[in-house]
């Protein structure tokens, strides 16, 4: 597994491709549309993260010392949106997911197109995703 | 056919010519705001370059202008809206803030322990939050008159609902989300009839439909400045004289005294004592140029031409398979809602941004209108006099592609 920074530099080289919002949307949903699924049994409020415009279930689970993700929303680009902090943050060890900085987020050049209140739905999975993590590092200590 | 000259109303206001990504932008999301003819935004130019100064306080020059011309809005919205005396028009920040103002005040001291407010089940958040706080501070109830499936109210319903309790009616002219005309006239007659006050949220039909106060026979009725063609932040409540005056003020400060004293205050006159502080003089004074540009615009080829567009609107989109409307009532002003089945609305609204079309998604601060059609929230396109029948044709045709790209199972 690369290190989380590698894994985000490729990221931002492949939006490097990209000159226009529309062409990033694009590349966002076909990251959503290939996202695999999540089970229904994780479709729960338990799992829940409300926004304002969309919900997203997400479920972290650990497997030989390193966190997994799986997620779903009824809005496909937040699931790209998923996809893309799963791409860095899934496989990693529980610590390297509290560190993770997520810098390449600004990088590529988002937010000016989603507003506001959905900022703070993409900061409340990135929430939640630590919190997995630090439940983790905590039952492991 | 075009029934007056659309290129002409749409050169005179600048941000039409835009772009957004490099693409023509269209702007469909004019329920949440309107755009500003250059007049208007010249209002606020030329104010703060020949005129700005505090009003009804200074001896000197420039202040006395400032308070000539803040003044004259007044009398101009008197005009506009028909009501009888300048004095029955307070200017506000808003809708939301007339609305509060009247649940504070006229709320406050009229309704009380088991009484009961009458709203509508179409309500915009603003016009049922105020009214449920007062509930909650007066032990009041909140009662709604019920809408069928197309988004009208059932009318045969609201007898058995103004009862011996019913203390205030406030019901929405035009609704946000749906974009269902409610026979207000109608509703005001009854609750009349048994001697009930009815407040009316002109926040949409004020840009929509002429509007007369006095023939309407509302006791209240609000509007926001900035959804028609006026700055953000400048709204205005009117109300009958001999309410307003019976009234407590609203918040305390300068301008809305007669007198102070360490030992008793005394209330300047209606409609000062509702307007404490400085007011908003610039945004009054462009709100004036925009109620010009109103009386110039020929309203009623502007209604007609609003219409043609909904229907245009309402046909092309209504052919796309998988849309469905929400809100499809017989009278209905400027306002086209959809879901699509199998397609996130916030989806498909960023789709239409990225081809620079404007439109609004969501629930449109009226949950329990998405609640009733157990929707989370829909696509709405929204109308003024200056959209054309090409940029329809464009968000029909963005809309198929959206759906072609976002459409996540087979639909029968």
């Amino acid at each position: 597994m690369n290190t989380m920074l590698e894994i985000e530099k490729e990221i931002l080289s492949d939006f490097e491709l990209f000159d226009t919002w529309e062409e990033k949307y694009h590349y966002i949903i076909e990251l959503g549309q290939k996202l695999g699924p999540l089970e229904d049994k994780y479709k729960i409020d338990e799992y829940k993260i409300k926004g304002c415009q969309s919900s997203v279930w997400l479920n972290g689970e650990e497997r030989d010392g390193k966190l997994y993700f799986s997620a779903d929303s009824d809005s496909t680009f937040v699931k790209g949106e998923i996809a893309l902090l799963m791409m860095v943050l899934s496989g990693q060890t529980p610590e390297d997911v509290l560190d993770a900085k997520l810098e390449f987020i600004d990088a590529l050049g988002l937010r000016q197109h989603i507003a506001v209140t959905r900022a703070n739905g993409l900061a409340s999975m990135i929430k939640q995703m630590k919190t997995y993590a630090f439940a983790m590092t905590s039952a492991n200590k | 056919m075009t029934p007056f000259n659309i290129n002409k109303i749409r050169s005179e206001f600048p941000i039409l010519s835009e772009k957004a990504y490099g693409k023509p932008l269209v702007y469909f999301d004019n329920a949440a705001s309107s755009q500003k003819p250059k007049v208007v935004i010249d209002a606020l130019v030329d104010y703060y370059s020949t005129t700005n100064a505090n009003v009804h306080r200074g001896v000197h020059f420039l202040s006395q202008k400032a308070s000539a011309a803040f003044d004259a809005v007044r009398e101009k919205v008197k005009t506009f809206i028909n009501a009888s005396s300048e004095r029955e028009i307070i200017f506000v920040r808003g809708t939301t803030e007339a609305i509060n103002l009247v649940a504070s005040t006229y709320g406050r001291k009229n309704i009380g322990q088991g009484d009961e407010i009458l709203i509508s089940a179409m309500e915009h958040h603003s016009n049922i939050v105020p009214w449920q706080m007062l509930c909650e501070e007066k032990g009041a109830v909140l009662k709604v008159i019920p809408m069928n499936e197309k988004g009208e109210l059932l009318m045969d319903q609201l007898p058995a609902l103004l009862t011996d309790k019913t203390k205030f009616v406030s019901v929405v002219h035009i609704s946000n989300s749906l974009g269902t005309m409610n026979p207000v006239k109608e509703v005001i007659r009854q609750a009349h009839a048994k001697g009930i006050p009815v407040l009316v949220d002109g926040a949409q039909s004020t840009a929509h439909e002429v509007i007369d106060v006095q023939d309407l026979d509302a006791d209240f009725f609000t509007f926001s400045g900035h959804k028609i063609l006026a700055p953000t932040g400048i709204g205005c409540l009117y109300g009958k004289l001999h309410l307003l005056e019976a009234m407590p003020p609203y918040q305390g400060g300068g301008e809305m005294i007669s007198s102070v004293s360490f030992e008793k205050t005394t209330y300047n006159e209606v409609p000062f004592k509702f307007e404490a502080g400085t007011p908003n003089i610039a945004d009054v004074i462009a709100l004036g140029a925009a109620i010009d540009y109103w009386s110039q615009l020929d309203r009623k080829a502007a209604c007609a031409w609003e219409k043609e567009l909904l229907n245009y609107a309402t046909k092309l989109i209504s052919e796309i398979p998988t849309v469905r409307l929400i809100g499809t009532a017989a009278e209905k002003a400027s306002v086209v809602s959809f879901v699509i089945e199998g397609v996130n609305a916030m989806d498909a609204g960023m789709f239409l941004d990225t081809k620079g079309i404007a439109v609004r998604t969501g629930h449109h601060c009226t949950e329990p209108v998405m609640q009733f059609f157990k929707i989370p929230g829909t696509l709405r396109a929204s109308f003024m006099f200056y959209n054309t029948k090409e940029e329809i044709d464009a968000l029909a045709e963005n809309l198929t592609k959206a759906i072609a790209l976002l459409q996540t199972h087979s639909v029968a």
